[in-house]
């Protein structure tokens, strides 16, 4: 059922994201000063929303995990972090592509681009520490404190442009057709990321059965 | 400028794409990954006559 659920969502999501392609390419027209790289903002602004809201609900679910020990909690956590680490790499990469036409360099080191980079390595950190523990409720225990001390760094990340003075430019102010596209460019990611999340849940639990399966296996073996 | 604004606004999205479908051939490729061994723990128990999970 919540295969169907997943597979529905990831198809509706699919077709928002292809009407929005031609809405991109065909539609909109060309920004005044950037020409038409500036499109790359369709996708670089929500992927990085999509990713924060991720985030923050793994944070959440780790904040369960320890408040109720509740290893489903910690399933949930790992599943939207793993998504979140996706749209987080498509922010960076579309973020640099755009820097090398509009700043001439692919990257500066400045506060935004250099906290938005700590935040891809604490959480593609937070997905190597689980491989690295055996033990499924130490590796939750570790992991959801590991992901609230990532999260601190959620919030450096999106007042930086505002604390310090950074090459990235602060928000624009776009038309409203353009906010338009933006926002349902928003919505058919928000919709491929709980499809994402739902089938990665999926395959977190079947793990766990079948890791409980061959310790329970063992066990009744040895006796 | 304009050809190469096209140029890296087609490498963006090609890249956007692109995460997003290595992510998905991932996610397909661990679902059998963990069917076939749970299959293969389901036929193990069941040879042994008892079911771990029963």
């Amino acid at each position: 059922m919540r295969d169907k659920f997943a597979y529905a969502l990831a198809t509706l999501g699919a077709i928002v994201l292809v009407r929005n392609l031609y809405l991109i390419f065909m539609v909109m027209p060309d920004e005044a000063n950037q020409g038409m790289i500036y499109r790359l903002l369709y996708f670089h602004v929500p992927a990085w929303w999509t990713a924060f809201i991720a985030v923050g609900l793994s944070a959440i679910f780790s904040g369960l995990y320890l408040a109720k020990k509740n290893l489903r909690y910690d399933a949930m956590a790992v599943s939207v972090t793993e998504v979140a680490l996706v749209f987080l790499t498509m922010g960076i990469v579309l973020g640099s592509i755009w820097g090398r036409i509009i700043w001439g360099v692919w990257w500066v080191w400045d506060a935004r681009l250099t906290s938005a980079l700590i935040c891809v390595l604490l959480y593609a950190g937070y997905l190597m520490l689980r491989r690295s523990i055996e033990e499924p409720s130490q590796r939750a225990r570790i992991s959801a404190v590991f992901s609230l001390f990532a999260f601190v760094d959620v919030p450096i990340v999106w007042f930086s442009i505002r604390w310090w003075r950074t090459q990235h430019p602060q928000p624009m102010q776009l038309p409203p057709e353009m906010w338009h596209t933006l926002l349902w460019n928003w919505f058919g990611m928000a919709l491929l990321t709980a499809a994402l999340v739902l089938i990665r849940l999926d395959q977190e639990e079947t793990d766990r059965k079948v890791q409980s399966m061959r310790h329970l296996a063992q066990f009744a073996y040895r006796s | 400028m304009d050809s190469r604004n096209f140029q890296f606004m087609f490498y963006g999205f090609t890249a956007a794409w692109l995460i997003v479908f290595v992510y998905v051939v991932t996610l397909v490729r661990r679902g059998s990954r963990l069917r076939a061994e749970l299959k293969r723990q389901d036929a193990l128990s069941e040879r042994s006559g008892r079911h771990p999970l029963s």
